[in-house]
């Protein structure tokens, strides 16, 4: 095996809130191998977007700090780097696709000029070469055009096609991994298919590796090669695809499964009792506990640790 | 034979809108654009489509929200506007995708609950008190939850609320538009069972409106496909995806991401977004995207035809 591309060790990351501090992600490990896609999955508020704005640098700070961990790239801890440094990285070697297109879309500006921007910031390029560079990686997501495209401002595209900008505008620099928080959540899924295939299609194209985060298993079995699961700020489990899904060790994960409907079968759904817990009102011992069918003593009293396991990566008592 | 509950014949709603900054001229966006339907006493009817397609509409329309510019709507044997909107508000009630706006901020749980039974005093005080709890226990949450204003619960938990309030009154028929929509997973599957589950106990109907197909072909009986104001295609759930007969239904089924690595399918992708509803494309609105679009096809609409029982189609290959 080759050295990972990403290395993420006992991240922690945590914010001051009125009620008090949270830890959003504790102690994370995660390691991101060349060529993998690997998916980041739980349900909302178990730190997913949080997991990925650290490791890019982009922490809100206050009310935000990662307090513990480092992120290994290139044989430096992202996590020591200043500002500065890291925006050389940034949307450069390592970049982002986020979860709220227009958010980062600037709304006044057009696409080309966008683009374009980028582009003069990390390459040096001089506004005739960044212009022309714009229209080819507007091709490359497949938006047609694309010429015409650059003179379009985000409100005036359709929400597949600002997606697709979005997408366009990670990878202009040819990164050597894209981190992308639900790129497909608000889109129709026939267009959802597009930008997964085109997703796919870059990352071997750039010979690259992709970090997804999404909430949908779903997607997770159509595109990734390795999942890690997130509950309640922790990783609870992290294994190749098809183990996750032919054999989930975590109960979590196994519940998650026997939630999702499945298209032309109406057996009764087996879900997960109960609600994820709040941050800052954990449960004593495993976060699981209160809604796990197989909790024990234990479980109540002392917290799991996330252990290696034939490469795989679990935390439950159930597996020491 | 089953009776039906609701009928819908040729239904439109075009809203006008003005085309450009500068021009006068007026156009509308023809959000429902002919749709006949009917649903069975105790089915489940699943309307599936992508966002756009007029669900939403159509919703607004099968509850009296909103009046259709055509068509006709019949709701237990008699036109819908017949009924007068107490007598419609007992029969036919709703639940939405956003269980944070849908439900007063201000009002307790238990006024919430029991609005419509005070509005048709259909008991005493304590009645419909006793009335609020066994609901409340019903949709799985405690009696003494009445109390509480919906800020103190989670989304589930509000479209629990939204359901008790929805079934105070035995109504016949559920119009569900998104309600597990905005849910996580594992609470989604809980407000899924919750929703069979009263309908086995109580035998309403449901129209249950989603842009997600498995989630639709789990809990429906029959599933009719929406594209551009027009249904496509009516079957049972099962049929449905054992043999989906328009192009636009077999693309759809082959997008949705299915949870097992092994069984992916071939990919088929179609290039393009839907188009707008305000210049649908002429003859079937399908047929600029379509794999399998012939000559016909951008000149005369396909009219929805049955081809073995049960099971309509609008495509110009049947
Ligand atoms: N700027 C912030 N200030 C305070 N708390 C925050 C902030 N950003 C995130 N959090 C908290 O961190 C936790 C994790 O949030 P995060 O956005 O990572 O969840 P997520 O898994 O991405 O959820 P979703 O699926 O809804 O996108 C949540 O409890 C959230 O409220
Ligand atoms: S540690 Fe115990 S409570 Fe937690 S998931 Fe494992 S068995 Fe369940
Ligand atoms: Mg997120």
């Amino acid at each position: 095996m080759t050295a990972p591309k990403l290395k993420i060790k006992n991240l922690t990351t945590s914010f001051a809130t009125p009620g008090g501090i949270i830890k959003a992600v504790d102690n994370a490990s995660l390691d991101l191998g060349q060529g993998e896609t690997l998916a980041v999955v739980g349900e909302s508020g178990c730190g997913k977007t949080v997991l990925s704005l650290s490791v890019m640098g982009l922490i809100p700070d206050p009310p935000g700090r990662i307090t513990a961990g480092q992120v290994i790239y290139r044989d430096q801890d992202l996590v020591q780097l200043s500002e500065q440094e890291m925006q050389k990285i940034r949307g450069n070697s390592l970049s982002m696709v986020f979860q709220e297109p227009m958010t980062s879309l600037n709304p006044v500006f057009k696409i080309g000029g966008q683009i374009g921007e980028t582009l003069r910031l990390h390459k040096g390029m001089g506004k005739q070469q960044a212009a022309e560079a714009a229209v080819e990686a507007l091709k490359l997501v497949g938006i047609p055009n694309p010429q015409k495209r650059l003179e379009n401002f985000p409100h005036e595209l359709s929400g597949g096609m600002r997606q697709r900008v979005m997408i366009a505008m990670a990878l202009v620099c040819s990164p050597e991994i894209l981190i992308a928080d639900e790129p497909t959540t608000a889109l129709d899924v026939t267009i959802q298919s597009q930008i997964l295939r085109l997703l796919d299609n870059l990352k071997h194209k750039m010979n690259g590796s992709l970090m997804l985060i999404t909430h949908d298993l779903g997607v997770v079995a159509r595109v990734a090669t390795r999942v890690a699961v997130m509950y309640a700020g922790q990783i609870v489990e992290s294994a190749p695809i098809s183990d996750i899904f032919k054999e989930p060790l975590h109960p979590y994960t196994q519940g998650l499964l026997n939630s999702v409907p499945r298209l032309g079968c109406r057996m009764e759904l087996n879900p997960i009792p109960g609600n994820v817990p709040a941050l800052l009102n954990l449960p004593k011992g495993c976060r699981f506990n209160p809604r796990c069918s197989h909790a024990f003593d234990l479980c109540r009293e002392q917290e799991p640790q996330l252990i290696d396991r034939g490469g795989r990566q679990i935390r439950c008592w159930l597996h020491r | 034979m089953n009776e039906n509950i609701l009928e819908i014949k040729n239904l439109k709603r075009h809203y006008p809108v003005s085309s450009g900054l500068l021009s006068l001229s007026k156009t509308t966006v023809k959000a429902v654009n002919g749709v006949s339907l009917e649903i069975k006493k105790g089915e489940t009817l699943g309307l599936v489509g992508e966002s756009g397609c007029g669900k939403s509409t159509l919703a607004r329309l099968l509850t009296g929200l909103e009046k259709a510019d055509h068509g006709s709507i019949n709701f237990k044997g008699h036109k819908l506007n017949e009924w007068t909107a107490t007598e419609r508000s007992t029969m036919l009630q709703m639940v939405f995708q956003d269980p944070y706006s849908s439900l007063n901020p201000r009002q307790r749980i238990g006024s919430i609950i029991s609005e419509s039974m005070r509005i048709h005093k259909s008991g005493s005080k304590t009645e419909i008190q006793r009335r609020v709890e066994e609901l409340l226990v019903q949709v799985g949450l405690r009696p003494e939850h009445h109390k509480r204003y919906p800020h103190e619960f989670s989304g589930g938990q509000r479209q629990r609320v939204a359901i008790a309030r929805a079934i105070a009154m035995n109504p016949d028929l559920i119009i569900c538009d998104e309600p597990v929509s905005a849910l996580d997973v594992s609470v989604q599957a809980q407000v899924l069972n919750l929703l069979k589950s009263i309908q086995k106990e109580f035998g309403m109907s449901y129209v249950f409106i989603s842009h997600d197909l498995s989630v639709v072909s789990h809990i429906s009986d029959h599933v009719a496909v929406m594209y551009l104001g027009q249904l496509m295609e009516i079957a049972s759930a099962e049929e449905l995806y054992r043999n989906p007969l328009h192009p636009y239904t077999q693309i759809l089924l082959d997008a949705v991401p299915v949870p097992d690595p092994d069984m992916q399918g071939e990919d088929v992708i179609i290039d393009g977004d839907m188009p707008s509803p305000i210049s649908p494309p002429s003859g079937c609105p399908f047929h600029p995207r379509c794999p399998k679009a012939m000559d016909i096809c951008s000149q005369t609409q396909p009219k929805l035809k049955e081809t073995v029982s049960g099971h309509k189609v609008a495509c110009h290959l049947y």
